[in-house]
Formats: C-alpha cells, structure tokens, sequence
C-alpha cells in the first residue's frame, strides 16, 4: 500500500528534523575543518542552549507578554548568548591547552567535557524530563487520501523559517565579512594564516561561538518541536549531527546542510515505514557504511596524507 | 601587567557569570500543570558569586600566581631526580603486582559480604580495563563501544542458559568467543578508518547493539532484561540451599559445613580474582611477544611501521579482537554475578567511565590501569554523599588529566637497553 500523502507527510517531517540537524552539523564542521578536531562537547552545547531558552521563556511567561514573537526573540537572543559562552570556554578550558597534541588526547579531553557539562545540568536541573511548552500550534493541511491528511504545521514552517535565515547569514558571514575570510584562511593553513598577521587563535575561539550559538537555535527549535528534553537528550542528537556532517563531507560547510537533510529524511522513512525504534540504528548504519565507502562524505575533498 | 589584564580578567568573569547563573541560578519547578521558575536558595547563588569573583581574581593576577605556582613545582626536591634503574624498577612493579594479588586473596576471608562484593565488581573492571587498556593504551585504537563486547558476553550467557540450560563453564569461553568474533567482524572493515572516526564508528556500533537489545523483545526480553542465570559450580557442588539441578550436590552438604550464603559470594569472587589474574598474566606476555611489540610500533608511527612491513589490518585486528575477548569474559561474569541483565548496564557512560580508568591509569600501563579501576570503583562507594557528583568529577578529571598529565598517573615505561658511551 503506497500512499503517496503519507509519503510526503514523512518527506515534511523528516526535512523539518534535518534542517535543525544541519544546524549543529555545522558546528561541527566548522570546528573540524579549522581544528581537525571532532568537538564532542557540541551535543552538550546544544542541550544547554534548550534548557537556556526553556527557562527564559517560563521566567518570561510569568510577566504577562504581550506579543508571543517578541518571547521567542528574547529567548532565541539568552540562548545563543550562553551557549556561545559556553562554547568559548570549553574551548578555552579543555581544548586549547591540549592543542596540537596526538588525535586522541583532544578527543578525550573533549569526552571528559561532555560527560562533565551533561552532569552539570543534571545536577542543577535534575534528570527527569521536562515538558516544553509548544507555542506555536496550527497549521495547513492539504491533500487528503483516505483516512490520511498531509499536515504541515506552523512550527515546521518557523524551523524552515529560521534554519533559512541563519543558513543566509551564516554564508554572508563566512564569504564577506572579514572574520569570515579569516576563518576560511585558518582552515586552509594555519601557520601560513598566522604569518600573515591572522590571530589564529582568536579566529579558533569565534568558530566554536558561532557553532554553538547555531546549537542553542537549534536547541529551542527541536525542544519546542519534540516538546521534552532532558540533560541526555544533547548527546543523541549530537550523534546524528555529527553523523550529518560526515555524510556531507566533514569540514564543509554545505555538506553539514546538505548530510543534515539527508539523514533528518532517512530517518523519517525509517519511522514511518519500518519501526521508529530502529531510526538511531538506521542513522548509525549509514554512518559506519559512509565512513567505509567514501570516508570524504558526499562534498568532502580528500585528505593527503604528507610525510 | 595587572591593568593590562583587568580588561580580560573582568570578560572570563563575566562568562562565568553567563554559563553558571541560568542553569544553576534557576529550578524550573512543576507547580500543578504549569511550569514555573523560582531562585534557588541564597547558598547557591553565593557559590555562583564566588566562583565568578574567584575567576576574577585569578585572571587579573594569573602571571604571579603561575609564576609562583612553578616555583613550587621547583622546590619540589624529587622533581628532577633521573628515573629509577629499569631492573629495580621491574622488581618494584613485579613486587607491587604480587603484593597486589596476595592481598586480593586474603580479602574475602576478611571483610563483609557487601564488601566482597563490591571487591568482585572491581576486579570485573579490572579485567575490563587490562583488555581495553590493549586496544586504547598499546594499539592506540580509541574504542568507545567497549561495552558492546561485554554486553555480548553477558547476553550470550544470559541466552544460553535461559533457552538451552548451558552453566557457567560452558559459558564463560562461548561468550568470550563469540565477543571476540564480533570483535573481528567489526573490525575487519573499520580498523581502515584514521584515529577519530574509528571512536565515532565503536561508538555508533555499541549503540547499535544496545538499542537492538533493548527491541528485541521476542529474544532477549527487552528492556525488562533476562533473569534467572545461574551461579558458577564448583565440580558440580552448588552454592545455594537446595540443589536447583538434577545430579548435582551442594557444596555444605558435601563438605559438611552449615549453610552460608557468603560462601557464594566468595566463590564467585575467587573466579573473578583467578580470571583477572589470567587477563593480566597473558596480557603481559602478549605485550613482550612480536605482537605486542608491533601494536606499540604501529601507534607510535604508522607509516613508519608500514613501510617495515608490518601489516596494518592485522596488527589493528588482532588488539582489537583481543581486547573483544576479556570483555566478553568480563560479561560473562558480570551476568553470573548479577543474576540478572538488561541493556540498563550497557549504555556508553560504561565505556567512557572503562576509558577513564584507561586514561587515568596511564593508558598502557598495566599497573596503573588497575590501581585506577579500583580507585574509580571504590572512591564513590566510601563518598557516598557526594556519589551524585561522581560523573560531574569523572569528566572534570578526564580533562584535567589530559591538560596536565595526558600520560596518566603511572605512565608506562618500555623495557630497554642503553649502551653507555665510552669515556
């Protein structure tokens, strides 16, 4: 039985998810492609960003406001401010140091800081999870089958919306502005990029700021949409966003876009077709097969190997 | 010098503010239905402040207090002594591994049944943690699906002995095995992969595993786990009170002793110390023997020990399905000895806290590995007040070791031979 409504409904929902997976992906991918390092820590970020606007919203919502847009704004606004904080002082706390060290040294380093921040919040917080309101309901519904309606609701529309606009920022960043071409050069040459007068390591800590402050959108995004979260829900979607960026080439920018959309819609088929029990096995799957069979991901380029 | 810090003194004091006060500052509180937030207590909020002022203060007189800092390292008067003679250095570590063992016999005869159990479950992470310690510390593979291999273990007992009555002795090579094989078949195409993928692959393999666990409800009972796995026998004697299985006898009857359900506890401890023994006694051979030799060669340069002709695949696999195989001994214990499994034991926090251990011991130091798998095991039992910060200090310490001291605390040493220059 195919049904070419619920087809597209799974499409919808599955796009909706990988455009707020890109967002971390580029995290990232921006980290790897400067540092060569996997910052595992991002999953954290994102969770923090999450919590961050959960409590600005509750604390705004007890004042009465006026226009639901305006607490969004503000939310979005404290979100992305505490974790790009956070973000540049893990980089300063547990990855500068142990730069330039053997692969594996900053990679544990940065496991230790996951498992730390994860704790941090639980123990402020507390583990269970919390109910996070959905403010934006309604939607359209077109095209009806037998029994099946097609929905898009307003909340997929405002995280299309706005995974658009920081994409179109983050590219007009990225190709005009100064810190932007600094960036590109850091990541094509580090030493050379230092010679030519670049602070590399002030280009370094504003990677891991702009990554994480895409993290926290996408953490009041996903936590509106799936309606819950918990101190371990950064370390999942971490994984598949990591997953996004190796699918699209790790170090590349559109990759993280284009592998976040991918697997946000493989994933959709999974749990609608199959079984949504297996959707994180079906992610990893496709991870360890891409990894095997082209380890430079859809729009990656080669990494040579000097002596 | 501290007015030139002042301005970067006051920005670190002010993210400290940003990261700690709205995550800690803040309960979100269910009041009914709705959400609502409050202050937390006036204590709290102190801490936060102090914290942010101590920041502060470090920040604006960081040069002097590192200065002096080093300083002290300096006057620190076994700082610069040279390194111990190899021989003397050998007996010491064969003494201390002997005192070690000694010590683990005597214990149960000792100490209480709670802590004879406890004293078990270390000795599972020891064994853990000297087969991790080969991939991770020797090979330079970072595994961080460990676990999945002692879930196999484990699960192979669990489902042997519930669908085909099979006992612990059986059990115990079948598990390993199979956890070896799996070891291999993983390894087989994903060892091509450079140093951090591989830890994301590992990673994404034991969650494959869990979840398919947890799912697989028709087999392995799902997320309510499989009970019911028996004792370890001991030549056909049980430990229980009435013989649960035809033919055999019970190890009071047999020996005419009054019923003890210590004896249990003991005996179960006896195998584990045996087993653990046997880990690191054969771990130690393999380290001395070709193979090992190259595990460490092809860490320390890959291309180099490429080019000698050594191959790359089969070097990687064979400390991988090794490292596989102690962890399938490993959950073949831990079930007998929970009586009970469920996919709850194999979550990734089971492998970050084995690595910990690997990284704090010193990663392929055998000595080390196990003063840090009991340390790590012990340390939140005697602090049980603070047992809720334990992962809080785990990943603090994981990243503080690796700033500091990224060799761990008794770093290997390899065994050599220096000529000493003719005068």
């Amino acid at each position: 039985m195919f049904d070419e409504f619920y087809f597209l409904q799974q499409l919808i929902n599955g796009l909706t998810v990988g455009s707020a997976y890109a967002l971390i992906a580029i995290g990232y991918t921006m980290v790897y492609g400067i540092i060569g390092m996997i910052n595992f820590a991002h999953g954290e970020i994102y969770m923090i960003g999450a919590y961050t606007s959960l409590i600005v919203i509750t604390g705004l919502a007890a004042l009465n406001p006026v226009w639901l847009p305006l607490v969004l704004l503000v939310a979005l606004i404290c979100a992305m401010i505490v974790s790009s904080s956070m973000g540049w002082a893990v980089e300063r706390v547990a990855y500068r140091p142990v730069r330039g060290q053997h692969r594996l040294i900053p990679l544990i380093s940065a496991i230790g800081m996951s498992i730390f921040l994860q704790n941090y919040v639980h123990l402020a917080q507390g583990s269970r999870n919390i109910g996070f309101p959905s403010l934006i309901d309604g939607g359209f519904t077109f095209g009806t089958s037998e029994g099946f309606q097609t929905t898009i609701s307003n909340m997929q529309l405002t995280i299309f919306a706005t995974t658009l606009v920081c994409m179109t920022l983050l590219s007009l960043f990225i190709s005009r502005s100064k810190t932007g071409r600094a960036c590109r050069a850091v990541s094509q040459d580090r030493k050379m990029s230092s010679l030519l007068g670049i602070d590399t390591n002030r280009i370094i800590a504003a990677t891991f700021v702009i990554g994480a402050a895409l993290a926290a959108v996408a953490g009041l995004l996903l936590g509106m949409y799936y309606g819950s979260i918990d101190p371990l829900f950064g370390f999942i979607a971490g994984l598949k966003a990591f997953t996004a960026a190796v699918l699209g080439g790790i170090g590349s920018i559109p990759g993280a876009m284009l592998g976040g959309l991918i697997l946000g819609v493989a994933e959709s088929f999974t749990a609608g077709y199959l079984s949504s029990e297996y959707k994180d096995v079906v992610s990893f799957s496709l991870l360890i097969l891409i990894l095997l069979f082209r380890p430079t991901g859809l729009l990656g380029k080669p990494e040579v190997e000097k002596i | 010098m501290v007015a030139r810090n002042f301005g970067h003194a006051l920005f670190c004091a002010m993210i400290t503010l940003i990261i700690s006060y709205p995550i800690v500052g803040f309960d979100l509180v269910f009041t009914g239905l709705s959400l609502e937030l409050q202050q937390v207590e006036a204590g709290t909020i102190a801490g936060i402040l102090l914290a942010v002022a101590a920041v502060f203060v470090f920040q604006l007189f960081r040069p002097a207090i590192m200065g002096t800092l080093a300083r002290l390292v300096g006057l620190n008067p076994l700082a610069n002594r040279p390194p111990m003679e190899q021989n003397k250095r050998l007996k010491l570590e064969r003494g201390a591994l002997t005192i070690i063992v000694l010590l683990a016999l005597i214990w149960p005869f000792m100490a209480s049944r709670g802590a004879v159990d406890l004293a078990t479950l270390v000795l599972i992470y020891v064994i853990l943690a000297l087969g991790l310690n080969v991939v991770v510390g020797l090979a330079g593979l970072l595994d961080l699906g460990y676990v999945a291999f002692y879930a196999v273990g484990a699960y192979t007992f669990g489902l042997l002995s519930q669908y085909l009555g099979v006992s612990f002795w059986v059990a115990l090579p079948l598990g390993a095995l199979l956890a070896a094989l799996f070891g291999f078949v993983l390894g087989f195409p994903v060892l091509r992969l450079r140093g951090d993928y591989l830890a994301i692959v590992t990673l994404g393999f034991g969650e494959i595993i869990r979840i398919v666990l947890n799912n697989l409800t028709s087999i392995t009972g799902g997320p309510n786990g499989i009970g019911g796995i028996p004792d370890p026998t001991l030549f056909g004697m049980e430990f229980g009170r009435r013989v649960k299985e035809e033919g055999n006898a019970s190890f009071h009857e047999v020996f005419n002793l009054p019923y003890e359900s210590v004896h249990k506890v003991i005996f179960l401890y006896l195998i584990t110390l045996v087993l653990a023994v046997f880990t690191l006694v054969v771990i130690r051979r393999l380290i001395r023997m070709p193979v090992g030799r190259s595990w460490e060669a092809l860490r320390e340069d890959e291309i180099a020990a490429r080019s000698l002709g050594l191959s790359r695949t089969a070097v990687k696999l064979s400390a991988f399905t090794i490292g596989a195989f102690f962890a399938g001994f490993a959950g073949t214990i831990f079930a007998s000895k929970q009586g009970f499994i469920s996919p709850e034991s194999f979550v990734f926090l089971e492998s970050a806290i084995i690595l910990a251990i690997v990284v704090l011991g010193g990663m392929g130091s055998q000595i080390g590995v196990i003063l840090a798998a009991i340390a790590v095991t012990i340390l939140p039992e005697l602090a049980r007040e603070f047992s809720e910060y334990r992962m809080l200090i785990f990943g603090a310490a994981m990243v503080m070791m690796m700033v500091w001291r990224p060799q761990g605390l008794l770093p290997m040493r390899r065994i050599h031979v220096q000529l000493n220059r003719l005068e």
